[in-house]
């Protein structure tokens, strides 16, 4: 299994070139389909029909995505539009009240290896008494499987992880002593050693520093050109063009989605923010003349 | 007064029971849900009195078996109110335990006519009587109690030992737990089973309240004096063990030096704990007040002794050299010319304190990130060049090499400063 050469693995393949990091197509044998011709159609993630309510009240109506293989997809909408809860409901998080899932042509339950999951930043306690590394270490708890102690080999996985993202030097940091970027980088290199070929990641970007963001989005084109499909829940429309290929417009409904120049328009995002972009545009433009430029 | 065996059986009980119920809280203090032992042991008294009046014996096994069914239901009870009933979870365990209590009390008042199921047995334990209760177990002869304490906290160390990978997961985060398939809902209601046992086997011995205390402060203790999952569960264990020792010292030999009679063992091991835990919220190394407050004195004294120093390069620039090392200065001047002089950073001549070719390596340093900061506030910044002065003072103490490098490279006349000072050269 060679990995494809990219500048931010090279360093991980030439400290350890014999154990490959995040290969493409990683899967294991046992959750490839029987005849290997019939999961080149399967879409590596299918929604049917999909509704979701918290307390009776419905927060994601009829949902239909078929999303295609190998893309850097964003997740965008206005706040309450449900973009979190359709991550959540897809990784069996949240219960749908009617729908259907495939992962690769397969009920997610059976595919969790597939499926790498980043959570909101701020969804976990950073005053937890763990390291870096532990926190890394647990992408792979599920491959270590139930009562199997952490050994060397996983610790050794964590922390050619936790190089990738430049983040080998606080390895042994109590997370608390992170900064914001440093955390989020932290939760990417705990989805990489899960060595997914599916991954969910819920505002990677919240919070972080520039040189973080540009590192982040880094990552997950190599992962992009590796042949991985990444799904982002995402804020800022105004990088959406330039980090992205495909687009999902969410707004308690699927509002539009396809590949961003054919999707992402002004009418599109009038659609779906409703009368709140314009207010979102006067919000902007105040914030650029308060910034004096 | 002597030190008998019977001393040393009550503290071998308190520490079991103190370890067997501190070993748990750790997961309780971390899944901020430490409230929740305090529910499920007070709500185990209902459980306790049906088994009594069903099968109206006082034998152990039935008892133990309706504590523990009674200590799951509230552990159900209160997900299912908060969850579906909208509640905060604090309120719903309010709520399912004082309900619990009460009924297990109204229980046993009208079992209490027939024989002593006692409620402050329940609240304060029996100490004494558990140590003196004695089986055989081949040769030895040991309390009943200790028997049963050490096998509940032997199945806690197992789980714990065993599950600790699944434990850290899911109490540090559920979501990703659940996503790699560790059913985080099914270890939850492990560990609350477990804490319905431990609670039962424990209040006869140690009482309610104890219970509560163990299994809260040893475990937020430790988890302000430690930074790892595994250390804090060990600090924890000794923790525990050492207020049962210290509980029972404290009760029974102390006072009686003192001339007073002794008081409950179990409540000063209470009392210890709590102190303990107040120990490590001012002493504890890094979030500890009073290192965080001696972090604080460190840093205004480096303050200090950095002005100084530049106070005296701003006087060499211009010609008055020295600064009269006579008359009373204050601590904080003592303690500043102290280090500086220790450091040969300063030197007294005739009388005046004057820098030494090292300090003033350190003064020019200080000065250029001070002029430099004051030229950027003024280039980049837009202040008016008597407007700049505070701000530079404050930064000039946080600037690094780097910090600096960037700041010269960022202003147009990196030579002097808006007043036309000379910007001291690297």
């Amino acid at each position: 299994m060679m990995q494809s050469p990219s500048p931010t693995s090279s360093t991980v393949a030439d400290s350890d070139s014999d154990k490959p990091v995040a290969p493409a197509h990683a899967a294991p044998v046992e959750t490839t389909p029987a005849t290997g011709d019939e999961h080149s159609f399967d879409a590596p993630l299918s929604i049917h029909d999909m509704t979701v309510a918290y307390h009776r009240k419905p927060v994601l109506w009829d949902v239909d995505l078929d999303l295609p293989e190998g893309r850097l997809i964003a997740i965008v909408g206005p706040n309450g539009a449900g973009k979190s809860t359709l991550i959540k409901a897809v990784l069996d998080l949240v219960p749908m009240v009617s729908g259907r899932v495939l992962v690769y042509g397969k009920p997610y339950r059976r595919q969790r290896a597939l499926v790498g999951y980043v959570p909101q930043r701020e969804s976990v306690d950073w005053d937890f008494p763990v390291s870096a590394l532990d926190v890394v270490t647990m992408g792979s708890y599920r491959k270590i499987g139930w009562l199997r102690p952490v050994t060397r080999k996983w610790r050794d996985l964590a922390m050619e992880s936790l190089h990738r993202v430049g983040m080998a030097d606080y390895a042994h940091r109590q997370i608390s002593q992170l900064s914001g970027g440093q955390q989020q980088r932290v939760f990417l290199a705990r989805a990489l050693v899960q060595q997914a070929r599916i991954y969910f990641m819920d505002e990677p970007f919240a919070g972080v520093d520039a040189a973080t963001e540009k590192m982040i989005i880094r990552t997950l084109q190599d992962l992009r050109n590796q042949g991985q499909t990444v799904v982002v829940v995402h804020h800022d429309l105004q990088t959406v063009p330039e980090y992205f290929d495909h687009v999902i417009l969410l707004n308690m409904r699927v509002v539009a989605h396809g590949p961003v120049k054919s999707v992402f328009t002004a009418e599109n995002l009038q659609k779906t923010y409703g009368g709140r972009l314009t207010l979102l545009d006067e919000a902007a433009e105040a914030l650029r003349r308060a910034g004096g430029k | 007064m002597l030190w008998t065996s019977f001393d040393t059986w009550i503290v071998v009980l308190g520490a079991l029971s103190a370890m067997a119920c501190a070993l748990l809280g750790n997961f309780l203090v971390l899944r901020r849900m430490s409230m929740m032992g305090d529910a499920i042991s007070h709500a185990v008294l209902p459980g306790l009195a049906v088994a009594f009046l069903v099968t109206d014996s006082r034998a152990s096994l039935p008892m133990f078996v309706g504590a523990v069914i009674v200590g799951i239901i509230t552990a159900l009870l209160v997900q299912f109110l908060s969850r579906f009933g909208k509640v905060d979870e604090g309120a719903s365990m309010g709520v399912v335990f004082t309900t619990l209590f009460a009924l297990g009390l109204i229980l046993i008042r009208r079992a209490a006519d027939q024989v002593d199921l006692d409620v402050n047995c329940v609240l304060y334990g029996d100490l004494n009587y558990a140590a003196a209760a004695m089986v055989r177990i081949g040769p030895f002869r040991v309390p009943e109690a200790a028997v049963i304490l050490g096998i509940v906290l032997t199945i806690n160390l197992l789980f714990v030992v065993l599950f600790f990978k699944e434990l850290r997961i899911s109490s540090f985060d559920p979501e990703l737990a659940t996503t790699q398939g560790f059913n985080a809902g099914a270890l939850h209601y492990v560990l609350m089973t477990l804490v319905a046992v431990t609670a039962v086997a424990s209040f006869d011995v140690i009482g309610n309240i104890l219970v509560v205390a163990m299994m809260v402060a040893p475990a937020a203790a430790a988890h302000l004096l430690t930074d790892r999952l595994g250390s804090m569960v060990v600090v924890s264990l000794i923790i525990a063990a050492i207020s049962a020792a210290i509980g029972h010292v404290g009760a029974t030999i102390v006072p009686q030096y003192l001339g007073f009679s002794g008081t409950s063992s179990a409540g000063a091991m209470a009392a210890a704990t709590g102190l303990i835990f107040i120990a490590a919220v001012l002493f504890g190394p890094r979030r500890g007040v009073t290192s965080r407050m001696w972090h604080r004195l460190q840093l205004s004294l480096r303050i200090a002794q950095e002005d100084l120093l530049s106070g005296l390069y701003r006087q060499e620039e211009r010609g008055v050299a020295k600064v009269p090392a006579s008359g009373a200065p204050s601590l904080t001047q003592w303690l500043v010319r102290r280090r500086l002089l220790q450091q040969e950073a300063i030197e007294r001549v005739d009388g005046h304190f004057a820098l030494t070719p090292r300090g003033r390596k350190v003064a020019s340093r200080l000065l250029r990130s001070h002029r430099l900061w004051e030229t950027y506030l003024v280039d980049q910044a837009a202040l008016r060049a008597d407007q700049t002065h505070k701000t530079a003072e404050q930064l000039e103490h946080l600037t690094d090499a780097a910090l600096q490098q960037r700041l010269a490279l960022d202003i147009a006349t990196p030579t002097h400063d808006p007043q036309g000072k000379m910007i001291p050269p690297e």
